[in-house]
This record gives C-alpha cells, sequence and structure tokens, in this order.
C-alpha cells in the first residue's frame, strides 16, 4: 500500500469528480494538441509544396486563390489565360525564366482531380514513378500514389472524367482516359493528383461541344436511313497522338495558370510580377509571400482556440484544486488518523501533490488520445480537402512541453490543497471527530 | 511501561491550565482514566500519543521521553509503538479492511504483510470482512477492526478513547474482553479513557481525573 496506490484508490473512491476533472483537463490538452498537430501538419505540408517555384501567373483574381487553386488544389481556379496571352513565358529563351509549367484543370475523376501538365513539373516536387511511363501522349495518364491505392488504379486501367472538382455522374465525359503510370508517394500533392496532356483538356471539352452537336444532327435526321455520318472522326486522331509543343498551339487555346521558375531572384524578376499585374489582364503572385498571409489569417483563428484552450485548462485546474479540497473536507479525520499511524506531514503533503499530479497526468493522456485518435479518424476527410496526407500517430515536440505543463498544473492546483492536509492539527480534528 | 510527571496542558486563549494527576503503568498493567466529560479526557490521551505537545511536565513510554522527540521521530515512534483506538471507529475509507491493516503497517514503517493481517482479523473474528470496505462492517465489527488496526504492529502501549460508548452491553462485554486479552498476550500497557460506568467493574487500577 504505498502512496501512488493510496492516491489513486482515493480518487476512484470518487469517480464522477475525478471523471469531471479528468474531462476538463482532457478537453484542454486535446484542444491545444490538435491546434499543435493541425498547425504543424499544415505547414510542413505548405512548405513542401512551395516546390520551388518562385511566380504564378493566372486570371486576374485573388492572388491567394490563384496559388491554392494551383499549388494546393485546394479552392476553385480563378479563370482561364488565353496561350496568346502567356506565349512569351513559354519562350525557352526568356532571360528571366528558367522553367514554366503549364497547369490545365477543372475535371475530375471520383474526385482526384485532373491536372494536364507537362512531365517537367515532377522535378519541381522530386517526385518518381513507381511504375510504367509517363504521361506523353493524349489521354494517357500518370496518376498519384495516393489516387492509385485509393481508387485501386493500375496500369491499363481506363477511365473517364467527370466536369468539376466533385465526384458526379451527371457531369461525366465521355473520353476515356488510360493509365500508363504510377507515381512514387511523395508526401506532396502530386500524390493527389491525376496527370494528363494539356492537350487532352482541350479535346475533352472540344469533343463534347461536337457530340453535342451531332447528337442533334441524328436527332434531326432520324428518318434518313443509311445517311453516313462522321461526327467527331476527325479528332479520334488527336485522340493518341504526342501533342504539339504548347509554343506552337493557336492563340485562342486556353490553360488556367503557369507555374515559373525564374533563373535567379533578382530585381528584373521582381519587376516582372509588378509589371504583369500592372500592364495585362494577368495577375501574377508569390507563392511564399502568399502562404505566409495565409498563416497569418489563420494565426488569428488559431489565437483565438489556443486562448479558449488555456482558459479550459485554467478551469480544469481550478476544478483539480476544487475537487481535491472538497475531499479534503470529507477526509480530514482520516488524514489525522493517518497521522496517527505514524505518517509525517511529508507524507500527507505528497498524498494529496499526487493526486492532483495523477488527475492532470491522466487528463493529459485522455487529451492527448482523443487529438491523435481524432486526428486519425478524421484525416481521411482533411485529406479530401487540404489534398494532403494527415497523420495521427506523428508527436510532437511541443507535446512533451505540454506534459510538463500539465503536471506542473497539476501540481499547482494540489499545493494548496496539501499544505492545508499537512498543516492539520490531529488532535483537533479528532477531538471534533 | 508508561510514566507521567506533572502533566499540564494549557488551551490556545485560555489563562487557566488544566493539570493531570501522575500516571505509572507498568509494562503489561492494565488501567482505566476515569472523568466526566469536559475532564480534559481526550485532551490526555492526545497527550499520551503524543498528538499534542504538553506545557509542562514529562511523557515516558518505555525508556523514550516523547514530549522531547522532533515531530518527524514522535510520528515514527508512535506508528511504531503507540496504538490508538478511537471512540468511534474511522477508517480511510477508499481502502478495504485489509488494505487499512496494509496501511497501518506501511506508515509505521513496518513491512506490508498479509498474512499478519489476516491473523490479527481472524483472531478478532473478523477474518470474513477482510476484503470488505470498512463502511460495509457493523459497529461492532468496526471496532473489532479498529483494535486490529491498533494492535498489528504490536504495539508496547495501546490507548483507547471511550472504545465502548458507542455499543451496546454486549458488544462492551466483548471488546473489553477482546482488548484485555489481545494486550495481555502482546503484554501491552492498557490504558483506557472513558466514563463508561460499565468498566468500573471490570479493572481493578483506576484514577479519577
Amino acid at each position: 500500500m504505498n502512496l501512488l496506490k493510496l492516491s489513486w484508490k482515493n480518487l476512484t473512491n470518487k469517480p464522477l469528480a475525478m471523471l469531471l476533472s479528468i474531462v476538463l483537463f482532457a478537453l484542454g490538452v486535446g484542444l491545444i494538441s490538435l491546434l499543435f498537430l493541425l498547425e504543424n501538419q499544415l505547414q510542413k505540408n505548405f512548405e513542401k509544396n512551395l516546390a520551388g517555384i518562385d511566380l504564378v501567373i493566372g486570371a486576374k483574381g485573388s492572388p491567394l486563390q490563384m496559388i491554392l487553386s494551383s499549388m494546393y488544389h485546394i479552392d476553385a481556379p480563378t479563370g482561364n489565360i488565353s496561350l496568346g496571352e502567356i506565349r512569351p513565358f513559354l519562350n525557352p529563351k526568356h532571360p528571366l525564366i528558367e522553367t514554366a509549367i503549364p497547369l490545365s484543370m477543372g475535371d475530375n475523376y471520383r474526385g482526384y482531380r485532373i491536372l494536364g501538365t507537362e512531365p517537367k513539373i515532377l522535378d519541381f516536387y522530386g517526385v518518381e514513378l513507381a511504375e510504367g511511363a509517363l504521361w506523353e501522349r493524349n489521354f494517357e495518364a500518370t496518376v498519384g500514389a495516393s489516387v492509385a491505392a485509393e481508387l485501386g488504379l493500375q496500369i491499363g486501367d481506363e477511365f473517364s472524367s467527370s466536369h468539376g472538382f466533385v465526384d458526379d455522374d451527371d457531369f461525366a465525359h465521355d473520353h476515356n482516359f488510360k493509365v500508363v503510370g504510377i507515381l512514387q508517394p511523395s508526401g506532396t500533392v502530386m500524390d493527389q493528383l491525376i496527370l494528363c496532356t494539356t492537350q487532352s483538356f482541350w479535346l475533352v471539352h472540344d469533343h463534347e461541344m461536337e457530340a453535342g452537336e451531332a447528337d442533334e444532327e441524328e436527332h434531326d435526321h432520324e428518318h434518313e436511313e443509311g445517311e453516313e455520318h462522321d461526327h467527331g472522326g476527325h479528332d479520334h486522331d488527336a485522340h493518341n497522338a504526342v501533342p504539339k509543343p504548347l509554343l506552337q498551339e493557336a492563340d485562342e487555346e486556353e490553360i488556367t495558370s503557369l507555374l515559373i521558375k525564374f533563373k535567379g531572384r533578382n530585381f528584373q524578376a521582381l519587376n516582372m510580377q509588378r509589371s504583369i499585374n500592372e500592364n495585362t489582364d494577368l495577375q501574377a503572385a508569390t507563392p511564399a509571400i502568399e502562404i505566409n498571409r495565409l498563416f497569418s489569417l489563420m494565426d488569428t483563428g488559431e489565437q483565438a482556440l489556443r486562448i479558449l484552450a488555456v482558459v479550459i485548462i485554467f478551469v480544469s485546474g481550478l476544478s483539480i484544486f476544487i475537487s481535491l479540497f472538497s475531499s479534503l473536507q470529507d477526509r480530514q479525520y482520516e488524514l489525522a488518523l493517518m497521522r496517527v499511524m505514524g505518517a509525517t506531514p511529508g507524507k500527507i503533503f505528497s498524498l494529496i501533490i499526487l493526486e492532483g499530479i495523477l488527475l492532470a497526468l491522466l487528463g493529459f493522456v485522455v487529451g492527448i488520445f482523443l487529438s491523435h485518435g481524432g486526428m486519425q479518424l478524421f484525416a481521411g476527410a482533411m485529406q479530401e480537402a487540404y489534398r494532403y496526407t494527415f497523420s495521427g500517430l506523428e508527436f510532437l515536440r511541443e507535446e512533451l512541453y505540454l506534459f510538463f505543463g500539465a503536471l506542473g498544473i497539476g501540481f499547482l492546483a494540489a499545493i494548496l490543497p496539501a499544505i492545508r492536509a499537512a498543516r492539520t492539527d490531529i488532535s483537533e480534528t479528532l477531538s471534533e471527530g | 511501561m508508561l510514566v507521567t510527571k506533572d502533566l499540564q496542558y494549557t488551551y490556545q486563549g485560555d489563562s487557566k491550565s488544566l493539570k493531570f494527576p501522575d500516571i505509572e503503568c507498568a509494562t503489561g498493567e492494565q488501567m482505566l482514566l476515569l472523568g466526566q466529560s469536559g475532564s480534559g479526557k481526550t485532551t490526555l490521551l492526545h497527550l499520551l500519543a503524543g498528538l499534542r505537545t504538553p506545557g509542562a511536565g514529562s511523557i515516558q513510554v518505555n525508556d523514550t521521553i516523547i514530549n522531547q522527540l522532533p515531530s518527524r521521530k514522535l510520528d515514527q515512534f508512535r506508528g511504531k509503538n503507540i496504538g490508538v483506538i478511537f471512540q468511534e471507529a474511522h477508517f480511510v475509507r477508499a481502502l478495504t479492511v485489509a488494505e487499512n491493516l496494509l496501511l497501518a503497517q506501511k506508515l509505521a514503517g513496518v513491512n506490508p504483510d498479509l498474512t499478519t493481517v489476516r491473523d490479527i482479523l481472524e483472531h478478532l473474528n473478523v477474518g470474513h470482512k477482510i476484503n470488505a470496505r470498512t463502511s460495509q462492517l457493523s459497529v461492532g465489527e468496526q471496532q473489532r477492526v479498529n483494535i486490529a488496526r491498533a494492535m498489528i504492529n504490536k504495539p508496547s502501549v495501546i490507548l483507547a478513547d471511550e472504545p465502548t460508548s458507542a455499543l451496546d452491553d454486549k458488544n462492551t462485554a466483548q471488546v473489553v474482553d477482546l482488548l484485555r486479552q489481545e494486550a495481555d498476550e502482546a503484554k501491552a500497557t492498557l490504558l483506557i479513557v472513558t466514563h463508561d460506568n460499565r468498566l468500573k467493574t471490570i479493572f481493578e487500577n483506576q484514577i479519577e481525573l
């Protein structure tokens, strides 16, 4: 019957009071730990996906929205831009630009975004092929690791895309993509994407229009049997073709945005962003700056939650204090009895302190379990929202500090009751019976 | 052996101090301290148990003057050498009967030993309650467990404060028998503080306060 066991028995003797203290403490700890986890994993995700991209060029609108849609593939794009407007940036002889990668988006397959782009995008993210080949011809698709795993896609599988970013059969296109390769998992947004040529996008949408017309035509002439129809036949040649370089495509064709890497970040490069924004119908934005802006926006909300969590922890500390103090009132006689049996005031002091620390410790464990369990449980939903694999199994250094903080609060909450218990006059308590 | 000399106690905020008659109780002797309510019986018992410090005089238990011990030493000495039985049996409520006795051993610095605990409970006829909560005991059983707890460390002095005042005649007789028997077997000095007239006929040595 050591002190630890005794304090544990004392606590479990009043299970409801114990439960209240633990639940309150767990809420506070859980909320703080969840904030740590979210902040840490989001930040890591955003930084990982910056991928050395210096500038994003797209249609005018919110620069943050453009960055979110073009680089993190959350939120909708700001609009389309025509090849004519951006042709100079595509020129490999541009003095400032090292690489320019076109992006076309707006379709999905079962909720996973399809991105029309060029294979060199993989170099930015440092992603390699796991098996198969990179997309080269139109309607060939190389899929991210998570996409392949989640949808069970294998090389040779065919699928048709849907319009928009949500899985909806009503908007299904009737063009079949063919999986030619699967990427290695990288923890970047590439895991979550289906990659194909820019021209596949144009063909899907052109064909859609022509197919619609053909349908009408067919309807008009359904009585004229035997008449030959050649609907949409012409683009079947383009279907499996290796597309021309974008630089050679027509001015009116459109893409969604352009990722730019400069040869060096110098004054001229910085100037280019300003001149695009001021002199053209395009918009240019720097990812790092926009993401910092996003963090500072989120920070305000996080700050409020953090204050809330601190208040909850304070209240739970108070509840430990009150429950110890009131249990002391009931237990004065038995504490005096323990003194008669030979317990020193120090032992009584330690007993009460142990009870406070035990409560805090249990609250901490339950809280951490809640936050990590919750994180793991909602990882799926968050993955869909943020295009990033979240994990509840990752532990942070901050949580170690939180652990010591929790112990400290348990100690502080118990110290007054413990001093009072240790100082109680045995004789008087026993006389009062 | 328990000897007191010129024992005095002054309550806080009281100008008059309480004087107690000298007590001399040899090892193994049994004695009754009689007094009406308010005569300072309980105060005397607390002084003897080292729970209060006397204003003047000395208390000797075996070879130790206990009112000169530093408080930490006194706590340990009390746990080992003095068994106290209170009017109403109180226990650590969160613990079972056995755990209460094990705690008494542990706090006195004796190695907790379940066999000793079981033996003493059997001896006092409450062996079947060994794993019961103390709140589930009848008054008589409580007082037996109370005695068991006071005796478990084989103290040389047993102090009992009105051990029978809450009990009926039958239980009183049993409890007093048990106390005398246990004290005899342990060769301990037994000192009972009481105003219970039923006990007067049983004990030869009596001191009136």
